[in-house]
C-alpha cells in the first residue's frame, strides 16, 4: 500500500487551475489522481472542474482529458473505456462528477455504466449542492441547509428534505467495490483510492468536498470541517467491497452535529427544532453504521437547549 | 454478391464491411433492426467490436463522443424521439470533431406520437454540424454508411454523419442489396488513424472550457469543414463509383434534367415514385425532370442553383414542416435560389408516414406547372389532407 511519503511528486493536476483557495473539490482530485497515476485517463462534466481546470487556453490535467456535458459521466467512462480495450492500451478511466451530476441530472447514465459492472472509476465529489450554478439545491443537500433554491424565507427556512441515501442506492447495483472517503483522513483517503484502482470493474469513490463560498466557511478550515462532519456522524467512513461493508474510521464518542453545523454560514439560521431534527436524523444513520448488533440505539446528544438567534450579521448574509 | 435484405439489415452489414470498433446501442423503432443484427454479428464472431448496451440514446452518444475521442471507429444508429433525446449530444459531437456515424431511421417525432416515416426528426438535427444524407433505396443505404466514414474521416471533414434513410418504407422493406466484398472495402476505407485522441502517452485534453476569446474561431473552423465536406462528398462518390460501379451523383442528382422546364426537388423513397411519374409525363411529352436532394448538409447551394437554371418553375417535396411556413427543404432551397427569378412552391406530403402516391406527385407537377404559367398557387400545398386541400 503507499504511503503519503511514497506519493509521487509529480502534481497530475497541477498548480495554477482556478478553484477557490481551500476547495475540497481540487484537494481530492489533485490527491486523487497522484494515486492514479500517469495511465489514467479522466472526464469530468458540467461542475467547477471543468472551470476552474480547463478554462482554454490553460490547463490544469497532465491526463488524457475530455468533457462534453453534464448528465452522462456513466456514459461517457464507458465509452472511453471501450475504446481503449478495444485498442489494447491498459488505462484507469476515471471521472470526477459532483454530487448534482450524479445525484440528480447523472444518476440514470451512473447507474448504466454501473447495472453493467463496466470496468470504471465513478467518483463523486460531494460539496452538497450545485456549487458551479451558485450554490443550489441538490438531492445532496443537507436537511435545514441554506441554498439559492431553499433560501431562508419568512416561511420555509432552508432545505426540508434530508440528504439522499447515494451510497444505497450505488451499493444495490451490486458492484464490486464502494467507498466514502474524506481529505480529513488522508491516510483512509489513499488506501481507498489505490484499493479502487486495483479492483476490476465498477468502482465508486463517494468523496466529501467542503465548498468555501457554497457552505460559508472559512477557507483555512476546509480539512476541519470534514473531520468534524466524521465526528458527528454527518459524513461516515466505509466500504463495500462485493457486498461486504466495513467501517473504516469509527470516530469516539459522538459529537454534537451543532458544533459541524456552526462552522458554516449555509446551517447557521438553523432553529433548534430544527437542529433537532438533524440530530435525530444522524443518530439514526450513526446506529445503522456503528452500533454493535445487539446492543442498545445510541444518541447521546441532548437536543440544543438555546434557540440559536438569528443575528444581523447573519441577515445580511442569508437576508431574513 | 446479391442478398435479399432490409434497409436495416444493409446498413448493419455496411457498419460491419467498415469494421466498426465501438458501437453503443439503445432500441428505437424503426431502428432497432440495425443493432440486433450487429449485436449478432458481435455474438457470432463475424465483427470484432465492443457492444455497448447503454440505458438511453443520450448515453449513447455520450459514449460514442468519449469512444471516437479515444480514438476508436465509433458506429450507433437511432430514430425519432432517440436522436431527440441526443440533441444535446450531437452538438457536442461535431465541433469537437468526432467522425461518427450514426443512420436516422427517419420517424415522426410526437407529438402526436407515430412511429412511421417523416423528416421532422433529423431536421431539428440541421443546425448541429452533423453532415446529413438521406437515401433513396437499400442499396443506396448500405452505401452511404460506407461513403459516410470515409467522408466523416477525412481530415479535411472530420465530422460525424447522418445517414437518414425512411422508417419501414426501407427499414423493413426487403430489397435485392449488391454487397461488398470485405477486402473491397478495406481497399477502399483505410483504418481511423486521428492525429489528437485521448492518449495517456500523449496526453491531450479535449472538450475544454471555452471564453468569448476562442468560441467564435471553433464555430468558423466547423464551418469550414462543413464547407469543404462539399469537395470530399463529390471526390468520394467518384471514387466509390469507379470502384463498385455505382455513381450516386454526390451532392445531388438529377433526372431527365436536360432540357427539363419544370422539375421537383424530392428527397428519400418517394424519389423513385417520382421517378416513374417523370418517365409518364414525359410520355406525354411534357418536359420534366426530378432533382434529388441527397445531402441536406451540407446544403449544395450551388449545384441546385446550376441545376434549375434553365427551368421555367421548381416544386419542392418536403416530408416534414417548419411550423412558421411550408418545410425546411423548401426554405433551405428559397435561400439558395435567392436573386433567381424561378417560381418555387412548396409540396408537403407524406406527413407522419402517410403513403405518397404517384397521384400526389402528378398533383404537385401540375401545381408547379401552373406556377410556371404564372397562373395564381399557392406557396405551400399540402397534399392528400382531409379538408382544405388542394
Amino acid at each position: 500500500m503507499i504511503t503519503i511519503k511514497e506519493l509521487p511528486d509529480e502534481n497530475l493536476f497541477t498548480a495554477g487551475h482556478t478553484a477557490c483557495p481551500g476547495c475540497g473539490v481540487a484537494m481530492s482530485i489533485r490527491n486523487a489522481i497522484r494515486v492514479l497515476g500517469k495511465d489514467t485517463a479522466v472526464y469530468v462534466p458540467a461542475s467547477c472542474g471543468v472551470v476552474f481546470g480547463t478554462t482554454f487556453p490553460y490547463g490544469a490535467w497532465k491526463v488524457p482529458f475530455f468533457h462534453t456535458a453534464f448528465e452522462n459521466t456513466g456514459a461517457c467512462l464507458t465509452g472511453m473505456q471501450a475504446a481503449f480495450e478495444k485498442k489494447g492500451k491498459k488505462v484507469t478511466v476515471v471521472g470526477f462528477a459532483g454530487d448534482g451530476g450524479t445525484y440528480d441530472i447523472g444518476l440514470q447514465s451512473m447507474s448504466g455504466a454501473a447495472e453493467r459492472n463496466d470496468d470504471v472509476l465513478y467518483i463523486c465529489l460531494d460539496n452538497e449542492a450545485y456549487m458551479n450554478t451558485g450554490i443550489q439545491r441538490s438531492g445532496g443537500t443537507p436537511f435545514g441547509a441554506w441554498t439559492t433554491t431553499t433560501p431562508v424565507g419568512k416561511h420555509i427556512q432552508g432545505n426540508r428534505r434530508f440528504k439522499k441515501n447515494l451510497g444505497d442506492i450505488v451499493v444495490a447495483h451490486e458492484i464490486p467495490y464502494y467507498a466514502t472517503l474524506s481529505i480529513g483522513q488522508p491516510l483512509d483517503f489513499i488506501r481507498k483510492v489505490e484499493k479502487a484502482k486495483n479492483i476490476r470493474g465498477f468502482r465508486f469513490l463517494h468523496m466529501f468536498t467542503p465548498c468555501i463560498p457554497g457552505w460559508k466557511m472559512d477557507p483555512a478550515r476546509t480539512v476541519e470541517v470534514t473531520k468534524r462532519a466524521v465526528e458527528s456522524g454527518m459524513w461516515t467512513l466505509y466500504e463495500v467491497e462485493n457486498g461486504e461493508k466495513r467501517i473504516t474510521y469509527k470516530p469516539g464518542k459522538m459529537k454534537s452535529v451543532k458544533d459541524y453545523l456552526m462552522m458554516q454560514g449555509r446551517f447557521r439560521h438553523m432553529s433548534d427544532e430544527d437542529i433537532n431534527a438533524l440530530q435525530m436524523w444522524v443518530c439514526k444513520k450513526w446506529n445503522l453504521h456503528y452500533k454493535e448488533k445487539g446492543s442498545p440505539d445510541i444518541c447521546e446528544i441532548a437536543p440544543p437547549e438555546e434557540h440559536h438567534a438569528v443575528t444581523e450579521e447573519h441577515r445580511e448574509m442569508h437576508g431574513p | 454478391m446479391k442478398k435479399v435484405i432490409t434497409g436495416d439489415h444493409a446498413v448493419a452489414i455496411g457498419a460491419k464491411l467498415c469494421r466498426v470498433e465501438v458501437v453503443p446501442a439503445y432500441p428505437i423503432t424503426p431502428q432497432t433492426l440495425i443493432i440486433e443484427h450487429i449485436a449478432d454479428f458481435v455474438n457470432d464472431g463475424e465483427l470484432d467490436a465492443k457492444f455497448l448496451t447503454m440505458e438511453s440514446e443520450h448515453s449513447v452518444m455520450s459514449a460514442a463522443a468519449a469512444a471516437s475521442a479515444a480514438g476508436a471507429r465509433v458506429f450507433t444508429a437511432t430514430s425519432s424521439q432517440g436522436l431527440a433525446f441526443m440533441h444535446e449530444m450531437l452538438y457536442a459531437t461535431a465541433p469537437l470533431r468526432l467522425p461518427i456515424v450514426m443512420p436516422d431511421a427517419s420517424r415522426t417525432l410526437g407529438g402526436p406520437p407515430g412511429i412511421w416515416c417523416e423528416y421532422n426528426d433529423s431536421m431539428g438535427a440541421r443546425d448541429s454540424g452533423w453532415l446529413q444524407l438521406y437515401v433513396e433505396d437499400n442499396q443506396e443505404a448500405l452505401d452511404m454508411v460506407i461513403q459516410s466514414f470515409r467522408i466523416a474521416e477525412d481530415k479535411r471533414v472530420l465530422l460525424p454523419v447522418m445517414p437518414c434513410l425512411d422508417g419501414f418504407v426501407l427499414t423493413h422493406t426487403v430489397e435485392p442489396v449488391d454487397v461488398p466484398q470485405q477486402e473491397e472495402i478495406d481497399s477502399f476505407l483505410p483504418p481511423y488513424e486521428p492525429d489528437i485522441i485521448l492518449d495517456t502517452a500523449r496526453p491531450a485534453m479535449i472538450g475544454t472550457f471555452m471564453p468569448p476569446e476562442y468560441i467564435m474561431e471553433m464555430r468558423r473552423q466547423t464551418a469550414g469543414a462543413v464547407e469543404s465536406s462539399k469537395e470530399v462528398i463529390q471526390e468520394i462518390n467518384s471514387k466509390f463509383a469507379k470502384k463498385f460501379g455505382r455513381d450516386y451523383g454526390g451532392l445531388i442528382d438529377t433526372y431527365r434534367m436536360d432540357d427539363a422546364e419544370i422539375a421537383l426537388i424530392t428527397m428519400g423513397t418517394v424519389t423513385s415514385t417520382s421517378r416513374e411519374v417523370v418517365d409518364e409525363l414525359r410520355q406525354k411529352g411534357e418536359k420534366v425532370g426530378l432533382i434529388k436532394l441527397r445531402f441536406f448538409r451540407p446544403f449544395p447551394s450551388r449545384e441546385l442553383k446550376k441545376a434549375v437554371s434553365k427551368l421555367s418553375a421548381l416544386g419542392v417535396f418536403d416530408r416534414s414542416i417548419s411550423y412558421h411556413g411550408g418545410g425546411q427543404v423548401y426554405n433551405e432551397v428559397r435561400s439558395a435560389l435567392f436573386g433567381m427569378t424561378i417560381p418555387v412552391i412548396n409540396h408537403l406530403a407524406g406527413l407522419g408516414g402517410r403513403d405518397v402516391t404517384k397521384e400526389q406527385i402528378m398533383k404537385m407537377f401540375e401545381l408547379t406547372r401552373k406556377a410556371a404559367k404564372g397562373e395564381k398557387v399557392n406557396e405551400i400545398n399540402w397534399h392528400d389532407t382531409r379538408g382544405e386541400t388542394v
